[in-house]
């Protein structure tokens, strides 16, 4: 029972990092229907830029102030974010016409460009890091063996709250009701007076930036950060894009249940079978959604047109 | 007036000309492996041949990849995981069949020994374990397209990777004869690799596997079913409509370039005279040929062995930029996509492009 208990804790603040990621996947695929394989990496830089901001305001040292996580948490985001803004403009804006598999492609070679880049040795360099102690380590709660930490919590609680500042965005606001517009139909948008290329660049901004929180949260919570290369961070975020797949590719709430169940089944599977297969659980869960339900829990199946 | 029997008759090549077509490549093909062999392998030194070695798997890696992302248009990123699944199945068959059969784990016989040929026959092995899966995760294709797929590539490739860590630890020669035979598989080194393998790969070996997979590549593109391939690649939708059966086609595709993919493994798992980690036979790897392909033109045989050839020996030239090497592939990938976005060569061959500017020329006048 305690087992079952902390891995349905655990399960959720991991589920909350992938929907966050996933949201930045499922954002791009709405609009501009490819996988932004560059989406894991700027996941990645948004851990390495917590660490170098917090780094230069001089917090790597004995006790910051309990508000700096927040400071560093949006810093990286605003970084991230206009990284990926500078990424549409240059490399994803002139392909706009051109065949998927080249975005693919060209994805793929930003993707291998951010990894690479960042682990020059004199960007990041190509040792692991520590990530300075925002957040103290402490248990909240413990209850029969539960334990609840304060990190936990605040990955939980951080990403509901952007998750409900995006359902607000997308939702609620008129630059929403535009993304959606041209999610639906960009020509049919374009002609109804709407910046189809301002709207893609927000999406883009917008998803950047939850991929950095979720960058932040995950440094925060391994402490020592990976080199840039490393392959883990491709391979969460490759889980995030299953989480989206998951819950329906393009469907916004579909990438937080997915998101969330991707987490539950990954540390339930990891705690009661073999805690080495995690990455086979997540790969086969994947193929059988594709295989058996390709457009997702949410997703509304698409008829191929000529 | 002439029935369609007839003229298609009288427009077949001679019975000389097509028996030279089919064996005047295969006797080309001896003659240069053993050229290679014999005088270039000798002439070049050690160094020379190790890279002459890697030229030509990359080689094999590349066409082979080229046969679904260049002719067939889909794009599969798990290239590295049918190359691990062949290297590990000729792995086994050299390692366990070599003791089996020779009473030791070592090399044994000279050039063309028995060794040799039991190495060539583990290539072989692993070409067809690694076809079947590559057969395997082609079948999805039926139902996925494009991004789709190449997703489930990649978690094919790096379910391979997983699963090849959880293996057992490799048996030590003196302990071969205690373990039951069907157990032996299980043996592969998990995360550490498997080693120490026999030391078998040669430049007969890679050489005579590059002619017959440049050689299948280059005549599975004229053949009736490449030009299915490429009308898949093209249009999907107006391949079907005109006939073609677009899922065993693509299934069939999947399943050949594996095939070459798993040769590729053994070849280059003897060279090491080790497996390497499973951990670096993921996406990384993957990604290496797939920049190959794309640079040397998604669907051209001559191209792809071009910048096959070229991203072996730049890395080799260039080895204090070492830093700098995947940071310019990144760079020359989005480039190249902005630039020319069907590669140096697109779907042609390098001695096609002449003719295509004669013909333009000509049509011009």
């Amino acid at each position: 029972m305690t087992t079952l208990v902390q891995t349905l804790i655990d399960g959720v603040a991991l589920g909350s990092l992938y929907a966050l990621i996933a949201l930045g996947y499922t954002m791009v695929y709405g609009i501009l229907r490819f996988i932004n394989f560059a989406h894991s990496d700027i996941f990645m830089l948004g851990a390495w830029f917590s660490c170098t901001i917090a780094g230069l305001l001089g917090w790597a040292v004995g006790t910051p102030p309990t508000w700096a996580f927040i400071v560093v948490l949006l810093a990286a985001m605003a970084a991230c974010g206009l990284l990926g803004f500078i990424i549409e403009r240059l490399a994803y804006r002139p392909l706009r016409s051109a065949p998927r598999i080249n975005v693919l492609i060209t994805a793929i070679g930003v993707s291998l460009f951010l990894e690479n880049f960042g682990q020059l040795p004199k960007i990041f360099g190509n040792t692991p890091t520590k990530m300075p102690a925002l957040i103290p380590d402490i248990a909240l709660g413990s209850f029969a063996g539960v334990r609840l930490s304060l990190v936990n919590l605040i990955v939980i609680v951080v990403a509901v709250v952007l998750m409900g500042a995006l359902e607000w965005l997308i939702y609620g606001t008129k630059l929403g009701r535009a993304m959606r517009a041209v999610s639906y139909d960009t020509k049919t948008a374009a002609l109804m007076g709407i910046d189809v290329d301002r709207v893609i660049s927000i999406t883009f901004v917008v998803g950047s930036a939850l991929a950095a929180a979720a960058g932040f949260l995950q440094a925060a919570k391994i402490v020592a950060v990976q080199q840039p290369a490393h392959v883990s961070w491709v391979q969460l975020g490759l889980k995030a894009f299953v989480a989206a797949v998951i819950g329906g590719i393009g469907n916004v709430r579909g990438a937080m249940i997915g998101g969330v169940l991707l987490g539950l089944v990954e540390m339930l599977g990891g705690a009661y079978l073999s805690s080495e297969l995690r990455v086979v659980y997540v790969f086969t869960m994947l193929i059988l959604v594709l295989l058996l339900k390709p457009e997702g829990l949410l997703g509304k199946t698409t008829v191929e047109k000529v | 007036m002439a029935t369609l029997a007839e003229r298609a008759k009288s427009l077949r090549p001679s019975a000389s000309k097509m028996a030279l077509d089919s064996v005047g490549p295969v006797v080309l093909a001896i003659g240069l492996t053993l050229l290679l062999h014999f005088v270039v392998g000798p002439a070049v030194g050690h160094s020379g041949t190790k890279i002459l070695l890697d030229m030509g798997i990359n080689i094999v890696l590349a066409v082979s990849l080229n046969m679904v992302n260049g002719f067939t248009g889909q794009f599969s990123i798990g290239h590295a995981g049918f190359m691990a699944i062949g290297g590990y199945t000729a792995g086994i068959v050299t390692y366990y069949g070599g003791y089996k059969l020779f009473g030791t784990t070592n090399p044994t016989g000279g050039f063309l020994g028995a060794g040799q040929w039991l190495f060539a026959l583990s290539c072989i092995a692993g070409a067809v374990t690694s076809g079947f899966f590559g057969y395997l995760v082609g079948l999805p294709s039926l139902r996925l397209k494009g991004d789709y797929l190449a997703l489930v590539t990649l978690g094919f490739g790096e379910i391979v990777c997983v699963l090849l860590t959880q293996s057992g630890a490799v048996v030590p020669a003196s302990g071969i004869d205690a373990v039951p035979a069907w157990q032996l598989p299980y043996h592969v080194g998990g995360a550490v690799g498997f080693s120490p393998l026999p030391f078998y790969t040669n430049l007969f070996w890679v050489y005579l596997f590059v002619c017959i997979t440049v050689l299948f590549a280059y005549r599975l593109k004229e053949s009736n079913h490449g030009r299915a391939l490429l009308s898949i690649r093209e249009d999907e939708i107006a391949a079907e409509a005109s006939g073609i059966a677009v899922t065993p086609i693509k299934v069939r595709a999947f399943a050949f370039s594996a095939a070459f993919a798993g040769v590729a493994g053994g070849l280059y798992f003897h060279l090491l005279g080790a497996l390497p980690k499973p951990g670096e036979l993921g996406f990384q790897k993957s990604f290496e040929i797939i920049i190959m392909v794309v640079l040397g033109g998604m669907g051209s045989v001559s191209g792809t062995i071009l910048a096959a050839i070229v991203l072996t020996i730049l890395p080799e030239v260039l080895r204090e930029f070492s830093d700098y090497r995947m940071v310019v592939y990144a760079l020359a990938l989005v480039l190249m996509m902005l630039v020319r976005p069907q590669g140096l060569f697109g779907i042609r061959e390098i001695w096609e492009l002449g003719r295509e500017r004669r013909k333009k020329a000509r049509g011009s006048r």
